[in-house]
Formats: C-alpha cells, structure tokens, sequence
C-alpha cells in the first residue's frame, strides 16, 4: 500500500509499504478514506519529538471502512462499518480506562518502558506518533490496522459526511477538553493561545460550554479572523500587542478566568531576545521546548483561576514561572486528550447541528500530495488551517 | 541473581491467583521460559531459553500455595540451574484491583550453566522480571500482548533501542519475529 513516511527531520515521503495485517485478536483493519495533518504532526516533521525512526507511517487522524476484524473484536465491528478511529489506543480495560483516562491507557504502549523512563509512568499507544508512545504505524495511508477495535472506533450510522466528522479522531474531542477542563461558570471570560485548528475547536468549544466572551491569540490574521466570524471570538494578534496588557484591558483587570495553550512546545515568541534564547536552548537541546505561550497564559490568568494545557509538550522547559503559579493560587489541568470519552456526545452536537467541524479545512489533497501538505501547513502558507488528505481520490 | 518487582491488576485477587496457577501459561508472557509442564503430583517441569538456540531444564515443586494469596516454587534437589520463585496477590487499597509481587531467585554456582543463565536475564534481571508482569498484566486485562510495528513482540525493554519501523513487517518480518520469540 501507499503511506506517507517520516524519512528525516521537515521531510516525508509517499512510499510502497506492506499491506498491515491482523497482529492480535482484538484488532482490525481499516482502509482509510479521509485522514488528516494535524498541529502535532509538525512536532514530528520538525524533528522536535525524539524516538521517530526513518520509515515510519505518520497520521494520527483518520476513519474509513473496516474491512478485516480480529475474532476477539467482532463482537463489536464487523466488515464494512463506518468508523472514526481515536488517536488514543486504549484497552478498555485497566484502571486508568476504567476511570475514563484513556490516553494513559496502561496496556497498550508496547514501548511502556520508554516513555517510563521519558516521563516517570509510561502513556498509551498513539498511531503514528514515534516510538515513545507505541511504535504504532499511523493512519495517513490507504490502510491502517487498529488494535483493540472494540473499543475505540466510533461506528458512525448516519449520513454524516467525511469532513464532518473526521475531527472526532483528535483535534475536535481535544480541543473541547481543554475548554471543559477550564470549569467554565456563567459570566467567564476564556483566552485561547493559538488559533490553528485544536484552538478553533477550543475556541468554539468554550462557547457551547457556556463562556461568556472568548479570547484568540495569534499571529497570523487569517487564523484571527476565522476565530472571530466562525465562533464570535474576540482577538489579540500578539505581534505589536502587550498581551497581558491587552488582556487586562479586555477583563478590566480582572485577568481571565481560564488560559488554555492550545500552542505546545513550537510556540513563537514576539520579542526577539526572548524567542532567540529560547530557539537557542531548543536547538541546542538543553530545554526540549520553546514554552512561550505556556508562560504567557499562567502569568495572564486571573487569580485563582485555571491554565488548561492542551498543547504538546515533549519534555522539558527553561524559566517557568511557578512563583506566579502558586502565588495567585492558579490551577494547572493538563493531557492529551481522552477522546473515547468525547466522541459520542461530540457527535451528538454535531449531528444537532450544535456544530460543523468542516469550517477549519482549507485544503483538500490525495495521499500522494501529502508532503506538499506537510510545507504548506507548516509554513502557513496559502491560508493554510487544516490539510484533509484522500487516500482513495 | 535475584530480581523482584510488583504491578497493579485491575481484577479480584482471585481472578489473578487463579490466572497465575495455570503455571503452562507462565511461558506466554516469561521471554526466558520455553515452555512449563505440570504434572499431576504438583511438580512441574521447566525448559527455560540459553544461548543459540540451547535450552536449560529443570523440575521444580510448589512450596506454597494459598489461593487468592501467595503461590511460591522453587527447583528440586539435583536441578542443573538452582532456582526459586513465590508471588503474592494483596487487594489494592480502594478497591482498584490486585497489587501482585513477583519475587525470582537463580544461584549461580558458576560454570558454563551459570553463564548462560545470566545471559538470559542480562544485566537487568529486574528489568525483565518488570517486562513480564506487564505481559502477564495484559493478559490478565485484555486478554492479550499490545504488540505494534515497532515492537511487534510487544514489551520488551532489550528491544527499544532497535525497533522496528512502525510500518507493517514484511511476512519474512513477521516470520522472522515469530523465530526471534522461539530463540
């Protein structure tokens, strides 16, 4: 089959790779029909998240058709269901599944040992995410196997399009934890940093949670404005702006009631010195991230009020600001995202027309175009806010 | 050489015991162990992996078993490799599950045998003991080993600095794999 590959740091190729078998009984087999670049796939391309081998399939988001299932899973799916397929491999059935923390799964990192040494506990398998989180083979292919498909794939039954639904994989589900892990009350005023497509989601998610006034930070004005006419976010493009300044202007110096970084650990800073420093560190790799946002939404937040983290992190960071942290009593809430929780009750204000998660693509592309999408995606380019890829077009 | 290590089961210390108990299945998730037989009087028979393709037996006896609770064997009198092992199931506080702890125990007299026991567990017995109860953890919970294109035996700590590339195995791969885990 064809699959695009990461051959090396801001380089992939579409290449011919075997077809992926049935490995255990609980898995299946899907052929992929829409699969998508996310954010967190430029920490790859970039060479910014270790454990990637040359060779390995990318893509964390897709859904497509089952066409092989495991015997231990076709109780669940059978050939020819529709599925969404969540980026988070979970079992099912530890403890950490059983408390709906399915992104630290226990059971499915083969590579545990790893990210235990990584990150002190090891986390779940992740498709198409380095060897940290699995060695797992991802899904910007024609085919992906999927293991313990009776329990993640959401079986989809309506008439629902590709496009409408394909963000339920990932950046829809994780943007919208990062929004209800602010405890949104009547009256709050939420600030997102980022308005790539898992802020766009968190933007709009702090809405049909309740906000009373959301806040995009950005750069880029294209990303701004779509924040602004697609959800009624208010904006702050921080090139030229104090962003905290502007903030308590916008709170009357309050400071807002919830932070969420929707950025990571690639965020861009608008002060040189501070951006060199930290690109400095990064390159170097004595800090692993360049954590500005990170810092700007702890020292934006209102007292007592709550810094959701839904950006990626890999590692480690240089000059946080933790006396602004635990003196003004801030909150921190933090993860990848459990998106087994989410998908039902997500497709539920999708298919009430609550939401369309199609306003975020920009670009439609076949598989073999994958690398031309991976530039212009990481180079914003062409207005660039979410690359679909077809693999079957 | 001595290793031990615990993990936590989501499942009753009797559903645990009595997944331990079936001592033929300890060689599906033991790397080390070829292969464990019983016999009816309570003995068993062990063939455990050595170099090149060489096997090392023994028969070993329970010493103690108390379902629910604790199971320990050690080799007979006479065994080539001397050896003991026990494992202990405890409820876990707050209702989550069976905490197990896993204790071996090889004696190296020295010689050839000895050599190519502690060439079966490395320079980390510990470190693969943990390995095994993360199988034995996956069994119990899912039942079977999370295995991906890099790692396509699943855990195993000797692997991860040479995985596989998470693309599909070829079936010589996969065949390949499937030798490496008889080796």
């Amino acid at each position: 089959m064809r699959a695009t590959c990461w051959t090396g740091t801001t380089s992939v190729e579409v290449q011919d790779v075997p077809d992926p078998k049935i490995l255990n009984p609980r898995d299946a087999i899907v052929r992929v029909s829409s699969t998508a670049i996310c954010g967190s796939d430029l920490h790859l391309y970039d060479g910014y998240m270790p454990t990637m081998e040359k060779g390995d399939i990318l893509g964390h988001e897709f859904m497509g058709e089952v066409v092989e299932v495991g015997p231990g899973a076709a109780s669940k799916v059978s050939v020819g269901d529709r599925v969404v397929v969540p980026f988070t491999i979970a079992c099912g059935a530890c403890l950490s599944c059983a408390r709906g923390l399915y992104s630290v799964c226990e059971n499915t990192n083969p590579n545990a040992a790893m990210a235990e040494k990584a990150f002190g506990f090891p986390t779940a398998g992740i498709f198409g995410y380095s060897h940290l989180t699995g060695g797992y083979a991802g899904g910007q292919a024609e085919y992906a196997r999927v293991p313990f498909a009776d329990v993640g794939p959401l079986k989809i039954e309506s008439d629902l399009t590709d496009e409408q639904l394909l963000f339920l994989s990932d950046i829809f589900p994780t943007g919208y934890m990062g929004a209800e892990m602010c405890d949104i009350k009547p009256g709050d005023i939420v600030a997102v940093w980022g308005a790539g497509p898992v802020g766009q989601f968190a933007i709009a998610s702090a809405f049909l949670l309740g906000a009373e006034r959301v806040i995009a930070i950005d750069r880029f004005d294209y990303r701004l404005e779509m924040a602004r006419t697609q959800s009624g976010a208010e904006v702050i493009n921080y090139e030229g702006t104090d962003v905290n300044d502007a903030l308590k202007e916008i709170t009357a110096g309050r400071g807002p009631d919830a932070c969420i970084d929707a950025v990571g650990m690639e965020a861009h800073h608008g002060t040189a010195a501070i951006q060199a420093y930290d690109r400095v560190k990064q390159t170097a790799r004595l800090e692993t991230e360049r954590p500005h946002a990170l810092r700007q939404a702890i020292t934006s937040c209102r007292n007592g009020g709550v810094v959701s983290i839904i950006g990626v992190y890999g590692g480690l960071i240089d000059k946080f600001p933790i006396g602004s942290l635990m003196n003004r009593s801030l909150t921190i809430r933090s993860g990848q995202c459990h998106v087994q929780r989410y998908m039902r009750p997500l497709l539920e204000h999708i298919e009430a027309g609550r939401i369309d998660p199609t306003f975020i693509i920009t670009h439609r592309l076949g598989l073999e175009e994958a690398p031309g999408g991976y530039e212009t995606f990481k180079h914003k380019e062409d207005g660039c806010m979410k690359v679909v890829l077809k693999p079957f077009t | 050489m001595e290793g031990r290590t615990a993990i936590t089961i989501n499942a009753s210390p009797e559903a645990v015991y009595a997944a331990w108990r079936e001592f033929e299945r300890l060689a599906s998730f033991m790397y080390h162990l070829k292969s464990v037989s019983t016999t009816s009087d309570g003995r068993s028979h062990w063939v455990a992996r050595g170099p090149a393709g060489t096997s090392v037996e023994w028969d070993a006896e329970i010493t103690d078993d108390i379902p629910a609770e604790r199971i320990a064997w050690r080799s007979l009198d006479g065994a080539s490799v001397d050896n003991a092992g026990s494992v202990q199931f405890r409820p876990a506080p707050g209702d989550q599950g069976t905490e197990v702890h896993l204790a071996l125990r090889y004696s190296l007299p020295g010689g050839a045998l000895s050599s190519a026991v502690a060439k079966l567990f490395g320079e980390e017995p510990t470190q693969q003991i943990s390995d095994d109860l993360r199988r034995f953890k996956q069994i119990v919970e899912t039942g079977e080993i999370a295995r991906s294109d890099g790692s396509p035996l699943g855990s195993r700590t000797k692997n991860l600095m040479h995985q596989h590339d998470a693309h599909p195995l070829t079936d010589d791969e996969a065949a390949g794999a499937a030798q490496e885990a008889k080796a």
